[in-house]
């Protein structure tokens, strides 16, 4: 039996060489990915995953893992195996959009073309 | 709180990168030097995904492990507010260790084939843990300045290459904030106290001096193989580099409250700018992580003991239909 300076250890008489059968497959369930709102209003952000055997425990280590510090108005769990994501080796399905200017604010230059007409009228 | 990534100065030299895809690597090294993060599904090389797994699974051990000797004191710590202030912080250990392990996941290392590594005594923790806290003023160094070591190692590796591991350590160093400033409260009031008080925490930081000393690991023999480990920004910094800013940081504290550091050569040389100390016993170092030090046998028994009373409610929730898919990110 351990004697410990924890006076809990003690309590619990453990044996030094307690060997346990090792952890199987799925021992620490699967992985639901956690979406955390820190106020109303906020869009709700991807910030890490819990092991849980359903969704109501998922909210629930999702709360202590992820909402124990700060504010949170709201958490929405998913099972790792229900998101579809895309691929980082298929980037290149992004690659025109810096090029798309029609579709900014920002490609259309209203003013210079206003000034133009007035100076062009004055003269 | 924390440890290092040690790697074994006596691991036999052999090319690292030996049957790498020279396009795919340089593809990788290329997007790491623009400082670009690597996620869990691109392509990596071998001894990155290696290092990686056992520098995380290391560092998340050493946060489970961490929480039994602060644990000690939970149940005796002086006040409420102390005793609620422990406890916080050990749930934030153990928060910890649940996010490294989910970070070392991703590069596909189960959580239970990493617990079963710890529980066999096959995978390694922080060393210090090794060590009892006999006093509450243990508690009180470890809190302060096993912490503060935690962090000058954290805040280095958040900077790394790899995106899950930085986005956790990026959450743990901001939840660390309150561990160093609580540790260093507790250590401030012992240390300005009665007589009694004083001695024991003289005491306390007398024994947890040579752990302290040892956590960064030995000095990095700069081989081929920690160069390339530097390059792929696994490894942010030398083991000697952050013992020096620790050194730096905190002996003047220490000094500072009147209590005195136990090694006769400590001394800032104000030519080098680095301090000199005598040099730690590395012997003992490696007698310790190798399983022969005061409270290895204890931790893992206690951990043992946890895995086993709770599998039967782990076990009871378990549902047929659950599939494991490794995390996204």
């Amino acid at each position: 039996m351990i004697k410990s300076l924890d006076p809990r250890v003690t309590r619990d008489q453990i044996e030094l060489n307690n060997q346990i059968a090792p952890l199987q497959e799925l021992d620490q369930w699967e992985t639901y990915e956690v979406f955390h709102q820190k106020k109303r209003g906020d869009q709700h952000m991807h910030v890490g995953i819990v092991h849980a055997p359903n969704p109501e425990m998922a909210l629930l280590f999702g709360k202590e893992q992820y909402g124990r510090r700060g504010i949170t108005a709201n958490i929405w769990v998913v099972k790792t195996a229900n998101v579809f994501a895309s691929e980082y080796e298929d980037q290149d399905i992004f690659e025109t959009v810096p090029e798309k200017q029609y579709r900014e604010a920002g490609g259309y230059k209203v003013m210079e073309k206003i000034n133009k007409y007035k100076k062009e009228k004055k003269a | 709180m924390y440890g290092n990534a040690y790697i074994d100065p006596n691991e036999k030299p052999k090319s690292i990168i030996d049957g790498e895809d020279p396009i795919k690597l340089a593809e990788f090294e290329a997007r790491i030097a623009r400082g670009e993060k690597i996620e869990p599904k691109d392509w990596m090389p071998r001894e990155y995904r290696k290092q990686l797994i056992r520098m995380i699974e290391q560092h998340a051990h050493s946060e489970i492990i961490g929480a039994l000797p602060e644990g000690t004191w939970i149940t005796r710590a002086p006040g409420f507010k102390r005793k609620l202030a422990l406890m916080a912080k050990v749930q934030d250990e153990v928060g910890h260790a649940q996010l490294l392990y989910s970070a070392a996941e991703t590069l596909g290392k189960s959580r239970e084939a990493m617990i079963n590594d710890l529980i066999t005594g096959k995978s390694k923790y922080s060393n210090v843990f090794n060590y009892p806290a006999f006093t509450w003023a243990d508690a009180c160094i470890i809190a302060w300045l096993i912490d503060a070591g935690a962090i000058i190692n954290q805040v280095a590796n958040a900077k790394g290459s790899y995106g899950p591991y930085c986005r956790a350590l990026d959450r743990i160093c901001t939840e660390e904030s309150f561990h160093l400033k609580y540790g260093h409260d507790n250590v401030v009031t012992l240390a300005t106290g009665t007589a009694t008080q004083r001695k024991m925490v003289q005491e306390a930081l007398n024994r947890w001096w040579p752990p302290i000393m040892h956590f960064f690991g030995p000095s990095d023999k700069i081989s081929n193989h920690t160069e390339i480990l530097m390059r792929w920004k696994v490894k942010m910094a030398t083991n000697d580099d952050m013992r020096q800013q620790f050194l730096n940081m905190y002996v003047p504290k220490i000094w500072d409250l009147g209590l005195t550091v136990p090694d006769t050569l400590l001394k800032k040389n104000d030519e080098t700018n680095k301090w000199e100390y005598t040099e730690p016993d590395w012997d003992e170092f490696k007698r310790v992580i190798n399983g022969d030090g005061p409270c290895n046998a204890e931790r893992l028994a206690v951990r043992r003991n946890a895995e086993e009373r709770g599998r039967w409610v782990r076990e009871a929730l378990n549902t047929s239909q659950s599939k494991y898919i490794v995390p996204l990110a």
